[in-house]
Formats: C-alpha cells, sequence, structure tokens
C-alpha cells in the first residue's frame, strides 16, 4: 500500500526524519518496499494559456507558440499537438529545473526563439503521460501566471510504499500505519470520531435492509444521503487518491475508495434510483445464479468449485426485491452504479466473513481492494466511524448533501470481544525476554489491546475488533507474544546459541548419494539439473509410455505432466550442449521421477502416517547419466558402473537382458541389459546404450552414446543389494601362480556365471579371475564365444605347489564343463 | 711412457699421472671409462706392474717408491670416480631429454577415460555446503516427498482449506485423487510435519533438522525466480527454546555460511506456520553493509524466514505447545547460490550447460 506522510500526519504527529521511518517502518514488519518524494520541483511552473500557434518555416515537428503567463506574451517553440489557441498549459521559464533535473534555457530553434517549455504530465512528474501537454484547460483555480501546484492542489510529499503482511488487516490502512509508527515512537495517536448533522428524513422511510444469510454477512448497515450533485472532488481529497495509487472518479465513489483507504473499511455507495426496489437484500447466491459486475463480466454464482473447503457458497448483494446487485464484499454490479445524474446515494457498509469472501474471490478469480480486505477480516464495529467519515466527506464536496436520519443496522452473531490471560513468563519464554507486566502492558495498550493486571504475573488482554489476526485461548498467546516483540524490537532481543547432545549427521542412504555424484564426477562426468515437469510426450520418446502423473493446472502445455524418466531431459542437454559445440560431454543427474500412486513405494518413503497417503504418486530417485565423449559407448557406462560398484562397496550386481526378452525403454535394443541385484534379485537399473534412433531424434550426438541409470532407492538399500565385507581379507606373503583358461562357451552363458563357477572351484585359494580376453570368429562354433580368463592361486600360508596349482585349475575346468557346457580351448 | 721403462720396474710416476690423466678426461662414455680404468688400474696395468715389482727394491727404496704407489693410485681413482659421476649425469640427461613431452600438447580427448573431473551442479555443491555447515551444527539432514498431501503441504502448517494465505503458494495441483487435494510441495515445510509426526510416534522429541530439497510454485520464471526451485528449511523442537534461540542460530549459520563478516537481522513477518514470525536479512555479500546496487543501498539481503513453531502447527502434530517449544527457518539454495556466485540469471540452473556448469 502507498501511504503518503501527510495523510500519516493526520493522525499522528510524526517528528522524524524519512530515513528513520523508514527503519521504524521496516522493524514495525510494515515492509518499506520504496519511498517517493513526489510533487517537489513544481514551484517556478505556471499555469499558461495559449494565445497563438503557427507554423515554423522548414519545421514540420515543431510550432511556434505564444502564451499568455500573466505577463509580457511569450513566444515558445513546442513539439507538441494536442491543445489549440485558448487552452491552459504548464510553463516552465526560462532557468526552471523540472522534477527530472532538467533546465530550461533560451533557445533559437530555425530563427524562433523559446521562451521558455511547455510541459508534459511526465516532464513534471505528475502522470506517465509524456504524449503531448498537460492540458490544465477546465481545472479549477488555473488561471495565467497562477503556480500550477497550486491550481492542482499540489504539495510536496512523501509516500512510502509498503508491503503489508496477511495478518495485518489493521495496519493496512493510513490510520493503522500511524497507529503502529506512534506506538513505536510513544507519539499520540488521534482516530477522530466525525459526526455529522443528519437533517433528513429517516433512513427507515427511504430504504429497507434485510440480511437473509447472517453467517456469510454477519453485519450489514446501510445509510442514505439525498440532495447529492455528483461531481470532481476536492482537489486535496482527488491529490491523495492518486498519491495512494487510485483514480479519482467522482466525489461518491472516491470519498467511499478515501474512507477505505483511510480506515481499512470498504463501504459501496448505490444510486438509491436505480435500485429495483429502495433497500439492499443480502442473501446466499442460487445455484448458477448470473451476476453482471462492475467490469461488465457476466459472473455465474452458487455453484461449488474444484478443491477442498470448497462450498460454492456466494453472498450476493441484492436490491429490496431481490435482485442481485453485486458480488457481495467483492464487486459491484452495473445497474445501480453511480453517475453523474445520481441525486440520492445508498451507502452499504457490512461485514463479511472473510473465509466466504476468499472462496468466491478464489473461484471467480476477482480480487478487488475491497475482497482483499474482507478475506483477512475487516473491523465489525469499525463500520460506523467509516460511514460517517464518508457522510462528512460528502456533505464537504457537495455541500447540498442531506443526510438520512440514523442507520439500518442488521446484526447477527459478531461474537464477544476476545480476552486473553496473557501469562508473562510464557511470553517471556517464547521471545527469550524478560520483559515485566507492566512493561508488556506499554508496549501492547498503544496498538489498542486494553490490559489489565491479573496479579504479578499475567494481564488480561481485550483484544480490539481490528485485530482479527489474534487468536482467542493459547493460540493467542502467540500471537501477543509477537505483538510485543515488534514494538519492542526485534533487534533487541539477544541471541543465544542453543546446544544439544544429539550428534548431526546425514543419513547413510545421503552419505551414499554424495559418494554416487563424486564417482560420475571423477569419471569426467558434470551434474545437470533437467526439468521435472515435461510433454508427456517427450517421456514416449524415450519409450516410456506409461500414464504419468498429470498436473491440474499447468502453466505451459509442454509442462503438463510429472517426469516418468530422466532420459528425455538429459538428450535434450547433449543437444543444447552439442548445438553450442560443446559436444563429447558426459553428464549425469540424480533426481526424482514419478509414477501413478504405488502402495509400495509410497510406503517405502514416506514414513509416519497422515491422511490419504496411499494416493500419493509413486517417486524414485535415480542417478542417470549419459557418456558421450569421444570413444564412449556402453563400456564407458559399464566402467563407471564398476567404480560405483567398488566405491559403494555393492556386492553381486548382475547385467541381464530383461526376463521377457524386451529391450529398456529408449535403449540399444543389443548393447543394453538390466542390472539386477544378485541372480534372483530386483531390477535395480540399465546399462548399455541409448538407441541410436533415439539418439538421432533428440540430436543429441554424433556418435554412440553410453547410459546408465539405478534406481538408488532400491540399489543403495544394503538389505536389497548386499556389501562387501568390511572385514579384512590378509594378503598373502607367499608368490602366487596364475593359470590362464581360455574356454568356449554359448552366447546365452553370461560371463559371470562363468566366474561364479571358476570362483566356487577355486575355493579359498583363488584370488582372483580376470576376463582379458573375448574371441568370436574362425575356430569357434556360431553361437559361440571364446572367452580367456587368467585364475591367480595363492595360500596364505604357503607357496602353492605345480601338483597343487595342476589340481585346481583341473577342478575349475571341469566344473566349467560341467555347469555351464563350457569346453576348454 | 715408454715400454723399456716399465718392464725395468723403473717407471715414471710423474710422467704415468700424466698420461692416465689424459685418458682418463679423454674418455667420453661410461663404458669408455671403464676400459682406461682397466687399462691404467688393472691388474696387468703398469701400475699393478710396478706394485708387484716393489720387492725387488731395497726396504728403503722400496717404502718410499710403495708411498708413491699408492698415492698415485688414489688419486687416480678419485679422479676417474669423478669423471664417471660426471659422464653418468651427462648420459641421464641425454636420456631425459630424448623422452621430453610437451605437456601442453596432451590431447585428454585422444584417451579412453578422459583425465578430466565433471562437476557437481552448483545446486547439490551449495546444498552440500549448506549440509555440512548445519551438520557441524549438530542437525541431521531429513527428506520427504516432492508430491504431498494438502494436509502435510498446506492445512498441518495452519494453512486451512481456502485460506487467504494459500494465495503466498500458488500451487500445482496434481491428477490424483480428489480434486485438489494432492499437490507439488510449495515448500520442505510438510517434511517438517513428518518429522514431528515420527517423533511423537516414537518418543524421540527433541527434533534438531534441515530439510532440503525441490520445491514448485506456480511463477513465471525469471532472472531471479523459478518455479521449480530448492530449499532448506530447518527445525528445532526441545523444551525451553526462545525466539533468542532462534536468533542466535541465524547467527551462527550466517557466519559459518556467508563468513565472519557477514551478520543476519531479524524483520517482523507474517508466515501462518510461525508465531512470531520473521523475515531474516543478511549483510550484503556485494558491499558488505556499505550499501549499492544489489541490496539498493540498504546493506542487507533478505535471505528467508524464520520464526517460533506455531502452536497450530503443534496441535496439528500431536506436540503439546505448552510443554515444547520450537523454532523453523527456511531460505533457498539456488537463491543462496546466486548471491554467492553473482549468477544474474535463475535459469541458468536449468539449461545444462557444460560451460556454465564446469565454473563449479
Amino acid at each position: 500500500m502507498r501511504a503518503p506522510l501527510s495523510w500519516l500526519a493526520d493522525f499522528v504527529p510524526i517528528d522524524r526524519d524519512v530515513d528513520e521511518l523508514v527503519v521504524a517502518l521496516d522493524d514495525l514488519g510494515l515492509i518499506v518496499e520504496g519511498v517517493e518524494r513526489v510533487g517537489g520541483g513544481l514551484e517556478r511552473i505556471v499555469v499558461s494559456k495559449v494565445l497563438e500557434v503557427g507554423p515554423i518555416a522548414g519545421a514540420d515537428r515543431i510550432r511556434r507558440v505564444v502564451v499568455d503567463a500573466g505577463g509580457e506574451p511569450l513566444e515558445i517553440v513546442c513539439g507538441a499537438f494536442n491543445f489549440g489557441v485558448d487552452d491552459l498549459v504548464p510553463l516552465a521559464g526560462v532557468g526552471t529545473v523540472l522534477p527530472n533535473g532538467m533546465e530550461i534555457g533560451r533557445r533559437t530553434m530555425r530563427g524562433v526563439t523559446s521562451n521558455g517549455m511547455l510541459c508534459s504530465g511526465r516532464e513534471l512528474g505528475l502522470s506517465d503521460d509524456g504524449e503531448g501537454l498537460l492540458v490544465l484547460t477546465g481545472t479549477e483555480g488555473a488561471i495565467p501566471g497562477a503556480p500550477l501546484a497550486g491550481a492542482l492542489g499540489i504539495e510536496p510529499d512523501i509516500v512510502f510504499d509498503l508491503a503489508v503482511e496477511g495478518n495485518r488487516p489493521d495496519a493496512w490502512c493510513i490510520a493503522g500505519v500511524a497507529r503502529d509508527l506512534a506506538a513505536r515512537f510513544g507519539l499520540p495517536f488521534t482516530l477522530p470520531t466525525p459526526q455529522v448533522t443528519a437533517t433528513g428524513p429517516s433512513v427507515g422511510s427511504l430504504a429497507s435492509a434485510v440480511v437473509e444469510s447472517p453467517e456469510l454477512c454477519p453485519r450489514l448497515t446501510v445509510r442514505v444521503l439525498e440532495c447529492v450533485v455528483v461531481g470532481p472532488s476536492p482537489k486535496w481529497l482527488a491529490r491523495r487518491l492518486v498519491l495512494a495509487g487510485m483514480r479519482p472518479i467522482n466525489n461518491v465513489v472516491d470519498a467511499s475508495n478515501y474512507v477505505m483507504l483511510e480506515l481499512g473499511q470498504p463501504t459501496h455507495p448505490y444510486d438509491l434510483d436505480r435500485l429495483g426496489a429502495p433497500g439492499l437484500l443480502v442473501r446466499r447466491a442460487r445455484h448458477g445464479e448470473v451476476v453482471r459486475t462492475l467490469d461488465g463480466v457476466d459472473r455465474v454464482l452458487g455453484v461449488p468449485g474444484r478443491g477442498l473447503g470448497e462450498t460454492g457458497e456466494d453472498c450476493v448483494i441484492c436490491d429490496a426485491a431481490g435482485e442481485p446487485v453485486g458480488v457481495g464484499g467483492i464487486f459491484g454490479g452495473t445497474s445501480s452504479e453511480i453517475s453523474a445524474s445520481t441525486t440520492r446515494v445508498l451507502l452499504e457498509a457490512a461485514y463479511f466473513d472473510s473465509m466466504v469472501i476468499a472462496r468466491t474471490s478464489k473461484r471467480l478469480a476477482l480480487r478487488t481492494e475491497a475482497s482483499a480486505r474482507f478475506e483477512r477480516g475487516t473491523d465489525p464495529f469499525g463500520i460506523d466511524r467509516a460511514t460517517e467519515r464518508f457522510c462528512q466527506l460528502l456533505m464537504a464536496s457537495a455541500p447540498t448533501t442531506v443526510v438520512a436520519a440514523g442507520t439500518l443496522d442488521v446484526r447477527g452473531d459478531l461474537g464477544g470481544p476476545n480476552v486473553i490471560a496473557l501469562d508473562t513468563g510464557r511470553v517471556n519464554g517464547l521471545l527469550g525476554t524478560a520483559l515485566g507486566r507492566d512493561e508488556m502492558a506499554r508496549l501492547l495498550e498503544p496498538l489498542g489491546f486494553a490490559c489489565t493486571p491479573r496479579g504479578d504475573d499475567s494481564l488480561e488482554v481485550v483484544v480490539p475488533s481490528n485485530r482479527p489476526d489474534v487468536r482467542p485461548g493459547s493460540h493467542g498467546v502467540a500471537d501477543l507474544a509477537e505483538e510485543v516483540a515488534r514494538v519492542f524490537g526485534y533487534s533487541r532481543i539477544e541471541r543465544r546459541q542453543p546446544t544439544w547432545t544429539d550428534p548431526g549427521g546425514l543419513s547413510a542412504y545421503q552419505r551414499a548419494r554424495r559418494q554416487v555424484r563424486q564417482v560420475l564426477v571423477g569419471l569426467g562426468s558434470d551434474e545437470v539439473w533437467t526439468p521435472s515437469l515435461v510433454d508427456a510426450a517427450d517421456d514416449a520418446a524415450v519409450g516410456v509410455h506409461g500414464e504419468p502423473v498429470r498436473i491440474t493446472n499447468p502453466m505451459a502445455a509442454d509442462q503438463a505432466s510429472l517426469r516418468q524418466t530422466q532420459m528425455a531431459g538429459l538428450l535434450r542437454a547433449l543437444a543444447w550442449n552439442r548445438d553450442r559445440r560443446q559436444g563429447e560431454v558426459r553428464l549425469f543427474e540424480v533426481g526424482v521421477v514419478f509414477g501413478p500412486p504405488d502402495p509400495a513405494h509410497t510406503a517405502a518413503r514416506a514414513g509416519s502416517g497422515g491422511a490419504a497417503e496411499a494416493a500419493l504418486p509413486a517417486e524414485r530417485e535415480l542417478l542417470s547419466a549419459v557418456f558421450a565423449a569421444k570413444l564412449d559407448d556402453a563400456t564407458s557406462a559399464v566402467g563407471a558402473l564398476g567404480a560405483l560398484r567398488d566405491e559403494l562397496r555393492l556386492a553381486d550386481l548382475r547385467l541381464r537382458p530383461p526376463a521377457d526378452g524386451s529391450t529398456p525403454p529408449g535403449l540399444h535394443p543389443t548393447r543394453s541389459l538390466e542390472i539386477r541385484a544378485g541372480l534372483d534379485g530386483p531390477v535395480v537399473g540399465t546399462v548399455g546404450e541409448v538407441d541410436p534412433a533415439v539418439v538421432t531424434e533428440f540430436g543429441a550426438a554424433e556418435g554412440r552414446v553410453g547410459w546408465l541409470e539405478l534406481d538408488l532407492g532400491v540399489v543403495l538399500d544394503p538389505g536389497v543389494v548386499g556389501r562387501r565385507s568390511e572385514v579384512v581379507r590378509p594378503v598373502s606373503r607367499y608368490p602366487s601362480s596364475d593359470v590362464d583358461l581360455a574356454f568356449s562357451v554359448a552366447d546365452t552363458v553370461p560371463v559371470d556365471l562363468l566366474v561364479d563357477v571358476l570362483e566356487g572351484a577355486g575355493g579359498q585359494l583363488l584370488e582372483s579371475v580376470s576376463l582379458f580376453d573375448v574371441y568370436r570368429g574362425p575356430g569357434v562354433e556360431p553361437g559361440r564365444r571364446s572367452v580367456a580368463f587368467r585364475l591367480r592361486f595363492c595360500a596364505p600360508d604357503r607357496t602353492l605347489t605345480d601338483t597343487e596349482v595342476g589340481a585346481l585349475r583341473a577342478g575349475c575346468v571341469a566344473a566349467a564343463e560341467r555347469e555351464l557346457g563350457a569346453t576348454l580351448r | 711412457m715408454a715400454k723399456g721403462s716399465l718392464s725395468s720396474g723403473a717407471i715414471d710416476p710423474t710422467a704415468l699421472e700424466a698420461e692416465s690423466l689424459q685418458a682418463i678426461g679423454a674418455a667420453t662414455s661410461t663404458e669408455a671409462l671403464d676400459e682406461v680404468e682397466a687399462t691404467l688400474l688393472g691388474k696387468r696395468s703398469a701400475l699393478a706392474t710396478a706394485h708387484r715389482r716393489l720387492g725387488q727394491l731395497d726396504p728403503e727404496t722400496r717404502r718410499s717408491a710403495g708411498r708413491e704407489l699408492n698415492d698415485l693410485r688414489a688419486r687416480l681413482e678419485a679422479v676417474i670416480a669423478e669423471r664417471r659421476a660426471g659422464l653418468r649425469a651427462d648420459e641421464r640427461s641425454a636420456v631425459l631429454e630424448a623422452d621430453r613431452l610437451d605437456l601442453s600438447e596432451v590431447v585428454l580427448e585422444g584417451l579412453r577415460t578422459p583425465l578430466r573431473r565433471g562437476h557437481r551442479h552448483l545446486v547439490t555443491s551449495t546444498r552440500d555446503a549448506l549440509e555440512d555447515v548445519f551438520v557441524a551444527m549438530g542437525f541431521t539432514v531429513a527428506e520427504g516427498p516432492e508430491a504431498e498431501t494438502d494436509w502435510y503441504n498446506f492445512e498441518a502448517l495452519n494453512i486451512p482449506p481456502a485460506h487467504p494465505a494459500r494465495g503466498m503458494y500458488d500451487s500445482f495441483y496434481l491428477d490424483v485423487g480428489e480434486p485438489e487435494t494432492v499437490v507439488l510441495r510449495t515448500h520442505t515445510s510438510p517434511v517438517q510435519i513428518r518429522l514431528m509426526e515420527a517423533a511423537v510416534a516414537a518418543g524421540s522429541i527433541p527434533i534438531h533438522s534441515v530439510m532440503p530439497g525441490r520445491c514448485y510454485r506456480r511463477d513465471t520464471a525469471d532472472a531471479s525466480h523459478l518455479p521449480v526451485f530448492h530449499q532448506v528449511e530447518g527445525v528445532v523442537v526441545d523444551r525451553g527454546l526462545t525466539f533468542a534461540d532462534l536468533a542466535g542460530t541465524i547467527e551462527t549459520f550466517t557466519a559459518a555460511y556467508f563468513g565472519p563478516e557477514v551478520h543476519s537481522r531479524l524483520r517482523p513477518a507474517y508466515f501462518p506456520f510461525t508465531e512470531p514470525s520473521a523475515e531474516y536479512d543478511i549483510t550484503c555479500t556485494i558491499c558488505l553493509g556499505a550499501g549499492c546496487r544489489t541490496c539498493s543501498g540498504t546493506g542487507w539481503l533478505e535471505l528467508g524466514g524464520c520464526g517460533m513453531v506455531d502452536p497450530a502447527v503443534f496441535d496439528a502434530a500431536g506436540i503439546d505447545p505448552l510443554e515444547w517449544s520450537g523454532f523453523a527457518f527456511g531460505f533457498g539454495i539456488d537463491r543462496c547460490a546466486q548471491m554467492r556466485h553473482e549468477v544474474a540469471d535463475l535459469r541458468n540452473l536449468l539449461e545444462s550447460d557444460v560451460r556454465f556448469l564446469r565454473q563449479f
């Protein structure tokens, strides 16, 4: 909100400089987002009357203008065209410095001397309009030679642009800001109670007020003003509206807006004679009822929208005959708008249930100055001051106005005062302060909280009706503690570093996840962050066709689903870099992918209970890596998997084709495998190459793209994938013996099975088995290949004899032949 | 050297020494020197022969001649050793020179495994650094799902359905279950509720945890906002905690992460899940408080929000607010990275451009 200093000064005698005020406002939680100095620099700008306008030879963008500025006629060169003879326009004489710093000099252009400059609103800092001159014709008090500031009613002022938090409806008005400042500086705060003389007939004889739904609208007041002459507002009032960011419209509407800005109470003026029947009726909207609001849009009411807490309840304001004239608390209707011919005004000022307004405003996507205030909570007892102030302002601007006697006042349940027993020990316990009972009372009372001592350590606090944010009971104690701290000053609360004995730390999973990243980084891979909100077509392009979790309210069609894979994002990242001549890269991502709700997964991650747990989408945290550097292919990915296995001490990972003979999504059909936890364990990832067709479609790389993916939640769970023993295996001090064996074995037999068999046969004395050659071709039957291993035998306590090694070798060969149909070559 | 004089046993030591030194000096390799050494000092050398013949001399002469021969041998041995060391050094230099490799010419991409280290993402390294600071302060690190129930994301945090405060968190809803019951979490605060519930169930309060993670808000992306972003929050629940403990914790963290010259300040603010609530600012990391363009001349940068856990949140989690108190705080990881590394546009984080990524 914009708060002019001069307006604040109506309520508190501010004697501090601007910098001090900014610090205080910030410290009170009224965050200063800007300070604007307005209306300065106009001291030497005067009103002038155009006497002549004529062309300048050889120039079509400037004209010669002669003006009367109260003295001798002045010749001016002017580049604007939005005025004519007899118009009144602002003149900056020679030597004037405009608010924007520009100094006016005497200049001669094409033989014509310019003795000053005629100004636009923008040049004077008065409006955004820089297209033409600020035409003053018709402005009261604008006579040639008169100071412009006086004619426009402009005083130099300072405007604070404040961000008022949602829990401070009381501070969202000029008087509220003034109250906080007064409390902080210990200055008197004065909120006048206007008293207008009501000389008209009884309001009850002119209009009626009925509330059929008091739970939506617990208080409705109606006043009537007659003999109103609609016209422009006084300059000072219009000026304040402009400074506060509102456009002056006419004296009736302006008075209503002024009261809202000043006191925080929205009101709505109706043309009494344009209501179908004199008076107001407030009721719940009927299902599907249509109201045309002031912006000309037809609003359908009474139909529940989507979402929790949505009731479809709308409060409509109707004329006395029951015909809707506005959406309660949000927007007026067009039918009874104030117009130039209005003479009788019905003023509605009400108190609405804040949640009703919030729901309707959200559902209609209609947020107005009024609805924003009602949904935060207005003061049900501040209405009388507001309507009185409205009458006072309108009587000042339209002196013929006659105010009808009395107010129609329909009240439902407005609740009693909120009285809180404030234990000072509890407040100090929350704040870490040591404030006494009376000290606390002195901090709270300037804000309107009435405090009565109750014993040595307790106050009975009556919460003022403009503080709906302060809750009853023990919750209210926390709210009051904030008020105490705010006025005391957050910065004055001492600081203390709490200590505890429990050690901090990362979980085993979190430590392992860091290791995963370090391994990939160590292999030259750069980590990327690709979008989670994707186009489902992207997933499909990498072969993932499952039904995605869709976003109800996406920001864009290509961000309407939660990703089911990171492959598309990584391929796009490769393409992005390739397009920028940064090919030959390795990239990886550690991130979450989503699937439809899966009770098993949800239970695994969710931990504790709570409502509707099973309905949550399944989330899996994946490591996904692409290898697209020079010479990279599936073997790069297998190498990376080996590095991860070593770093994480993973035991028994198996590379296998999918059991159903399919290819993992997006992968190369003959150069990809699944990674399994043990022979019969679950699939924990995939490894291989991205399908070349997919690589091409994404423009991801020139050559092969290696691929590795691990489901971290599974692979890092020691219950699923075992860990190598942490117990050291002593290194033998005796020499080892190597035996090289080449087997011919069927293509369908994975090498790791052969290794298993050799290890089983070699037993404790087999130190290592390493594959050193694979051969297919002449000399090996089709459907088989030759695989060559080096077996290293070693005993911990002696040098193995040739006989012993020979026996071990024979045992290994026999086992391979017997169990896997391998033949020694 | 005259053969005759050798065979007669009467050598001329001075001449022999001169000849020997010349031969040693003429050897240009260690191999040649080995040969020279054998010639000069070996069994069949003039020196050895002369030595053998000493016995034929009279005792008087024998003693002085023997000393003379021994001295000569010792001198020659020393000269040879010195010459050998010199020749070895020369030979090693030649080998090394032949082995010269210009390291500026190494073609890393030509290697099967690139000898280039990759880089963690800036968000990851920032998150890790933040976690490390908090872990050192005694915090554990907790995580939770990114898709959340309305209860955890809003209601348990004292933001009931249709509450205007929901306007602060424009949410993405998911087509899961009843309409608008499942959201992409708008903050990591739901993890606080999960932690509290778990601690109540396990009887394991106090809680000291930080919760880093990815969050989603329906904001248009610009230089300083992303609809998908990362946040870290902390929550401490124990007996007797006060706003002073909160302020102290924030200050300790700020100095530990940003450096001892960076301080914190708290200003009143509104969050539905804390009361009292505060925004916290830190000393501008660009100008260190002097005032600059980045901090709009204030000397302070807004970092995050914090406050004492609202009693309504404790109620929702089943914790007695009269027995326990707590504080919570939170801020953006991406924003931290942006401030620390002067990243002009947060959208760079999502572009996956290695020219950006490799700087961190």
